[in-house]
């Protein structure tokens, strides 16, 4: 080696960064995400997400179909946790009509609230696992969300596009046997998520993969408007449930985790602890539902008469009739209702002009927030951990693409 | 919840009276009216300022009515974690109005900015990169707006002899059907065949 050494610029050796295509069809996308990755050999310089391939004009649709035929594309924002979703456009309406919810259907909602974030936590954190490497949470993952889905197939007769929730309550009531069960679920499923903790909370590969990255501090979590979990894992205890409470939220017994240092592997415990306070709500509203029986359904102009009154009298059936073909009529204005839904806030800015279509509709996903950030967070990290930071950002296309 | 946004939105108008051109509470939400030209200046008063907070950008939107002169509105929703609260504030804007870009206050603002210009074809100036970002690669038009059919203009089909995907004009098989369901009590005009004679005969 000794002698002239001249040749280190020949122009084999030049180097120039590395453009690649990540997805839409990759199992780490968590859907149809198209990444186009600019890399330094394997450190990501820059991260341009190209979404849009799931989008289906939700917002358009909505604006040539009633209020009650809107319902069910809220079911297919994030399919993870369909019921969530409703929950935010049926509070809309309800503000709208200055409708009141009856006690047990708002007690339900709770409820089945509550299962579909542990459904979508459960989906998140097993495979946000199997994303760096494990392939067993998601099979006892799974397995548990198929007993909720099954919650959800008896409550509604659907196991994921539920339309259950409806404006001035929820379609039907639960029968008894119902609520027992989902409160022996809840008495099991504590297990179930030791198993899945021991799994992984103390596994090194599971740490080497997720802690220190994708950290987000609290400016940063403000300045890319991130909610749900990515704000509450580094450090704020922001939780629209106890912030600014809807239903009846305020009644309930729950703590609300947060993470320390803003890294994968904190969001990663704030989702887990985050399910196991979600089985006591579940536990409490069981408790109630079980010593509160009533209505679930606020009788009125926007919710369908009883199916005895239909049969009886010509009235009902006559506003049965208009409530299935025409729909009701929502007074003129706008509103902005949020839920915490399992990713973060989800939003619904309604313009309504007093007829039964709403005027304009703008839905508010977390989810878009978060992949816009991954820009900003991925950058500097390996190519591989771009998989771990999609995981923890809890993206589902249905809500990001709309 | 009200007297503190009626507090809330005296102290803006105290604060900044040029820029806020009127405000109101419905449904315990506050509105505000915002010129175009002061929007920039009112949201980085928002954010900094100590009794308002408004720490984060929670959703950017337009709202299309085409029977205005002035077309769009555009709806900033903002909300402070710190003192709990949310704004929504409503700037009206011209189709070749360009709005300023809030991307240096809010880095959030980028993807809501790209898509109202997607959705709307309302510019923004100052963003780094605005391109469409919902709609498919090459799409013409704006589907939000209310003069777009929601059938679109194109369709897109895999075609066995030539064995890509192809675009073409949007073919029906079947007439889109628009429902109209308000009654005739309520003020919905029907003309009878003939009627639109008898009203240039009028006129004539």
């Amino acid at each position: 080696m000794d002698g002239k050494f001249d040749d280190a610029m020949t122009g084999e050796q030049k180097i120039r960064n590395f453009n690649i295509n990540f997805g839409p069809q990759h199992p780490a996308a968590h859907g149809v995400l198209r990444l186009v990755l600019e890399l330094d050999g394997e450190i990501v310089d820059r991260c341009d997400p190209h979404i849009g391939l799931l989008h289906r004009g939700t917002e358009k649709l909505m604006e040539s179909r009633t209020y009650l035929q809107n319902l069910p594309y809220f079911d297919r924002l994030d399919y993870v946790a369909p019921m969530n979703q409703e929950h935010a456009w049926c509070l809309a309406i309800e503000k709208l009509t200055g409708t009141e919810v009856p006690r047990r259907a708002s007690l339900i909602r709770v409820l089945y609230s509550e299962i579909g974030r542990v459904l979508n936590h459960l989906l998140n954190v097993t495979t946000q696992a199997m994303d760096v490497g494990a392939l067993t949470p998601p099979l006892w993952g799974f397995e548990e969300r198929e007993k909720l889905m099954v919650f959800y197939e008896r409550a509604c007769g659907a196991r994921l596009h539920a339309a259950y929730f409806r404006p001035g309550g929820v379609h039907q009531d639960l029968p008894p046997e119902l609520i027992d069960d989902i409160d022996t679920w809840a008495d099991e499923f504590p297990a179930a998520l030791d198993d899945i903790d021991g799994l992984l909370t103390e596994n090194r590969i599971f740490k080497q993969r997720n802690v220190d990255i994708c950290v987000v501090s609290q400016q940063e979590a403000l300045d890319w408007g991130f909610s749900g979990v990515m704000v509450r894992g580094s450090g704020m205890a922001w939780d629209l449930r106890r912030a600014q409470p809807y239903e009846c939220y305020d009644e309930f017994d729950f703590q609300v985790p947060v993470g320390k240092n803003g890294d994968c592997y904190d969001r990663y415990l704030c989702r887990m602890q985050e399910m196991r306070e979600s089985v006591k709500i579940i536990k409490q509203a069981c408790e109630k539902l079980r010593n509160e029986p009533g209505e679930v359904l606020s009788r009125g102009k926007i919710t369908p008469p009883s199916r005895g009154d239909m049969k009886t009298s010509m009235e009902a059936l006559i506003h049965h009739f208009k409530l299935y073909t025409e729909g009701f009529h929502v007074p003129a204005g706008e509103i902005y209702t949020a839920v915490e839904a399992p990713k973060g806030e989800f939003g619904v800015y309604l313009v309504a002009d007093g007829s039964n279509k709403p005027y304009r509709v703008k839905i508010r996903a977390p989810g878009f927030l978060h992949l816009q950030a991954i820009d900003h967070v991925s950058k500097g990290h390996m190519l591989a951990d771009v998989a771990a930071i999609i995981g923890t950002m809890d993206i589902v296309f249905g809500e990001v693409d709309r | 919840m009200s007297v503190e946004l009626e507090e809330l939105a005296a102290h803006i108008t105290a604060k900044r009276p040029d820029c806020v051109l009127g405000h109101d509470i419905a449904f315990g939400e506050l509105n505000m009216t915002v010129a175009l030209s002061s929007l920039v200046n009112l949201v980085d008063f928002l954010k900094t300022d100590k009794n308002s907070l408004f720490s984060s950008l929670v959703d950017i939107t337009a709202v299309d009515y085409p029977e205005r002169d002035v077309r769009f509105e555009v709806v900033y929703h903002f909300l402070s974690m710190y003192q709990n609260h949310r704004i929504r504030l409503k700037v009206a804007v011209r189709e070749d109005d360009i709005m300023p870009s809030l991307n240096e206050i809010h880095p959030s603002a980028g993807w809501f900015e790209r898509e109202v210009f997607d959705m709307f074809g309302i510019l923004f100036s100052g963003h780094p990169d605005l391109r469409r970002i919902l709609t498919d690669y090459g799409f013409r038009g704006y589907p939000l707006r209310k003069d777009f059919p929601t059938t679109g203009y194109t369709e897109v089909r895999y075609d066995e002899a030539q064995k890509r995907v192809v675009y073409e004009p949007v073919n029906l098989v079947q007439e889109y059907r628009q429902f109209d369901f308000m009654s005739p009590w309520e003020g919905a005009e029907y003309i009878l065949p003939g009627d639109d004679k008898a009203e240039a005969e009028a006129k004539a």
